[in-house]
């Protein structure tokens, strides 16, 4: 266990329509075994006992699966490990005096509610415009009526397997939303269960998505770079060809 | 107060199908005008908003993140529970309530469990149909794993994020429902009270945390489902945001707490690794189908673990329970470690960690199926460690990781409240004194998805006239009064100690008197403990910032009163129950072999304390358990 001294730079921003602007803290006393977001507790814990507003910023399960949070570490989204969330980057790949910048996610279907704190229900209405299979409870037959390939059940759960924290947008210079939607209609799409509704939701969930303002796709590959779950831009083409498909359905 | 469980009569496997022939329905016509609110986003909200919803139902849902996909039921990692019998190796309804009830340690109601066990096959099928991507065979059928505590394979999975799965269908259902306008939500608010109008449940107070606005809501019923409270030790594998606020006012509004003791000590969480530390990671019980657990023959062996030979280590679950092994129950797992680390054999910087080790699994299955099992995980833990547990064995300890306890609740999971209503792990009903691990999706969804739409159906067919109440009412205004003047006593209080410090110091509390043993002595002089830091903190905290803002603090500094407050109601609950059952371990009340002996003639029964008052101790109401078709024996796993 190494002891660290950092310097941050952190966004501050009272409220939405506050211009918002960047705070240097020199934090000592660190340790490597720390999580990023544990660092943070002991700036925050240090600003309460000095009566300073502490920096606000999204958590909860910390353990890289509930998506809340959503910081922008050095430029990258989740900060410089591959296929990690923030909660899960821990300070042994900081070194001793080293400058760290932390930041929002920057996007506009995403607004700052306070420091670091953004408004993702963007996604929630996404979804909601398509992001599901129509049955009520009830009346569903039964699991084992309907094969499915290994195969197919493993695609699927690799799409599935994306948090809905908005990295991919972090990360995108158009803002786009291309990789979390297309992880969500290709595991849907992928499975029988999701025929029924495949060119509705493609549809619906792409208008959804413009609708909020997020940017078009231009294929750089930088959300599936930033991606703390590594969802592939394999989706993406799939959610291409999905919407076409739909198209020459009608 | 008599507590009545409204438990139908008839024989045990016919009592829901008869109740659910007899039960009155509501119209659709009425169903419109019935408006039910449910806090709380997790598999048992989600899945109670959905169904509601569909069935017609006026709901309005709230969460305090900033989405109802974040519930904490996302982080559950290995699987979940059905009598399926899909691996033809002798399961069945009956088996998997019997297990449920003996791995309980015989302190859950026979009949819920049942239930329980009956809905958990159709749970499958429900998410199934959402598009769950279980694990499947070649084959195309769905494949099945073992969890501790029982001798069969019953347990379905999503590799190692089986709780997000379910919660991302459940998710899905929702906001099918939201988007037909069925179902209100409210992300980032966080419910304040209950209100009783004319002694029902007919609203809440919540507060927008992003704005600070007060609201008033009304319901004809309201529906907890708030999760467990475990966050009252400070560390613990739940979410930094999981609290026991709503199921404390519930309390103080007339709910009974029950069992409130009976917490679950997971036996497999990453160590603890200096006091910074702001939660525990839980390494999933599905590793120890195929991890073995040991730890050095000799004391203090600082080699490293693969330089130890093979007749140098102690393998001690499976020197001490050869029928069950490395996969017996948490409770009893959580306490072999604790005994082998306290007699000096533990590993680590701490010495309080033991190794959980697969080398002989990727000798026998090769690396690449142990990857295809535990990738994950094994991922987790790496980042976590900086270790490589291809390599070199887990280190690994017992956590907190869930609450058995909570609202009491009959069996139409109604709290003591009329029209307040409490499902999944914010209840206590069917899990005992210990639960069985992948046990926990299993209740959430069962209360969700087939129980509670059925049951609240029984309240709401007598409310059809009872028109919605206007907001304005006093005991609206009264409540919402009450819960302003408590933030703005927080926000003005101008002590000198942060919420946080006072969350550590009571977390080691309890951990240390109310965790993995208790005793009658230290137990008495905790409660003092608490009485006095609930004093200093009233006095003493601080919370920064503004009232109208996203303040953190505000919210957290609510939320660790009501702990304090609850941690005193634990200490009090372990203290009444003087014999060992489950995860309930009394110092004083154990066999020759260190094993949990429970006492039937005295303590068959539930702990239902009634809250009576700011300077008054609370009531114990005691609630019979009766065995008519399992007997009590001791629990064996030897």
């Amino acid at each position: 266990m190494e002891n660290l001294n950092l310097k941050l730079k952190i966004w501050r921003q009272s409220s939405p329509n506050d211009k918002g602007a960047f705070v240097s803290y020199d934090v000592s006393g660190l340790n490597t075994h720390m999580s990023f977001l544990e660092m943070l507790d002991v700036l925050n814990e240090k600003l309460v006992v000095t009566g300073d507003d502490p920096v606000a910023f999204d958590h909860d399960c910390r353990e890289g699966i509930c998506g809340m949070c959503s910081m922008v570490i050095n430029g990258k989204p989740h900060g410089p490990q591959k296929g990690t969330t923030t909660c899960q980057l821990h300070m042994r790949h900081f070194k001793d005096g080293d400058t760290v910048t932390i930041e929002p996610w920057r996007a506009k279907p995403f607004p700052v509610l306070k420091d670091l704190i953004v408004d993702r229900s963007s996604f929630d209405r996404i979804i909601q415009s398509g992001g599901y299979i129509s049955v009520n409870t009830g009346s569903a037959p039964d699991g084992n009526s309907l094969p499915i390939s290994k195969e197919i059940a493993e695609d699927a759960f690799d799409a599935a397997a994306c948090i809905g924290c908005g990295a991919c947008v972090a990360a995108c210079k158009n803002a786009s939303a291309s990789l979390f939607v297309s992880a969500k209609v290709s595991q849907l799409s992928l499975l029988p269960q999701g025929q029924p509704e495949r060119e509705e939701r493609v549809k619906n969930m792409v208008s959804k998505m413009d609708e909020e303002g997020f940017g078009h796709c231009t294929n750089t590959g930088a959300c599936e770079a930033e991606c703390p779950k590594e969802i592939s831009l394999e989706y993406i083409r799939k959610l291409n060809w999905e919407y076409h498909r739909s198209n020459i359905k009608g | 107060m008599i507590l009545d469980n409204k438990i139908p009569a008839g024989p045990l496997e016919d009592k829901w199908t008869n109740y659910k022939a007899k039960v009155p329905l509501v119209s659709p016509s009425n169903k419109r005008n019935l408006e039910v609110i449910i806090i709380g986003t997790g598999l048992a909200g989600a899945s109670a908003a959905a169904s509601l919803a569909e069935m017609g139902y006026k709901v309005k849902t709230f969460c305090f993140q900033d989405s109802p996909r974040r519930a904490h039921s996302i982080a559950a990692q290995g699987g979940i529970n059905a009598a399926k019998n899909y691996q033809n190796d002798g399961d069945s309804t009956y088996r998997l309530f019997y297990d449920t009830i003996k791995g309980g340690d015989y302190r859950a109601r026979e009949a819920n469990v049942y239930r329980l066990a009956e809905v958990s096959a159709s749970i499958i099928d429900q998410c199934v149909a959402q598009g769950v991507p279980f694990a499947r065979e070649y084959g195309g059928t769905l494949d099945n794993r073992s969890f501790g505590g029982v001798q069969v394979s019953r347990t379905f999975y999503a590799r190692g994020q089986t709780g997000q799965q379910l919660l991302l269908g459940a998710y899905s259902a929702l906001s099918r429902q939201i988007s037909k306008g069925n179902v209100q939500m409210f992300n980032r608010h966080e419910m304040l009270d209950i209100v009783k109008i004319d002694g029902k449940a007919r609203g809440v107070i919540v507060r927008n945390l992003v704005t600070g606005e007060y609201q008033r809501h009304f319901g004809h019923a309201v529906v907890l489902a708030t999760g467990g409270y475990g966050n009252v030790y400070y560390l613990s594998t739940n979410a930094m945001g999981s609290n026991v606020t709503a199921s404390w006012k519930a309390h103080k509004k007339g709910a009974m707490f029950a069992n409130p003791s009976y917490t679950q000590i997971h036996p497999t969480c990453i160590p603890v690794s200096g006091e910074y530390q702001s939660k525990l990671t839980l390494m999933s019980e599905s590793l120890r189908n195929d991890g073995r657990i040991w730890v050095p023959l000799k004391k203090g062996d600082k080699r490293r673990p693969i330089d130890i030979p093979e007749e140098e280590r102690d393998y001690y679950l499976e020197r001490r329970y050869p029928a069950f092994g490395n996969l017996v129950p948490r409770d009893v797992a959580s306490r072999a470690a604790k005994e082998r680390c306290d007699a000096g054999y533990g590993v680590g910087s701490t010495g309080l960690a033991v190794f959980l080790d697969f080398e002989d699994s990727i000798k026998r299955l090769g690396k690449e199926v142990v990857a295809s099992r535990y990738g994950n995980l094994f991922e987790m833990y790496q980042k976590i460690t900086g270790e490589d547990p291809y390599k070199m064995p887990m280190r690994i300890f017992p956590a907190v990781h869930y609450t058995m306890g909570g609202l009491w609740v009959d069996y139409d999971l109604m709290t003591t409240v009329p029209g307040l209503y409490a499902i999944g792990e914010c209840n206590f009903s069917d899990h005992g004194a210990n639960r069985l691990g992948a046990s926990a999706l299993m209740q959430g969804l069962a209360d969700g998805y087939f129980v509670l739409p059925y049951t609240i159906g029984k309240y709401l067919s007598d409310d059809i006239r009872t028109p919605a109440i206007s907001t304005e009412d006093e005991q609206f205004e009264k409540a919402e009064k009450e819960a302003k003047n408590r933030v703005n006593k927080l926000l003005n209080n101008n002590g000198n100690r942060s919420v946080e410090s006072f969350h550590r110091e009571l977390g080691k509390v309890v951990w240390d008197h109310c965790g993995m043993s208790r005793n009658k002595n230290d137990l008495e002089k905790a409660i003092e403990t608490i009485k006095d830091l609930k004093a200093e903190f009233w006095t003493n905290v601080s919370v920064p910032g503004e009232e109208n803002v996203i303040n953190p603090e505000l919210a957290k500094a609510g939320r660790v009163a009501d702990f304090i407050e609850l941690g005193e109601l634990m200490m009090r609950d372990a203290l009444a129950r003087d014999e060992s059952c489950g995860g309930h371990f009394r110092e004083e009340h154990q066999t020759d072999e260190g094993e949990a002996l429970r006492d039937d003639t005295n303590f068959a029964f539930t702990s239902a304390w009634e809250f009576s008052g700011e300077k008054t101790p609370p009531k114990l109401n005691k609630e019979t358990l009766e065995f008519e078709n399992v007997q009590l024996t001791q629990r064996s796993y030897k």
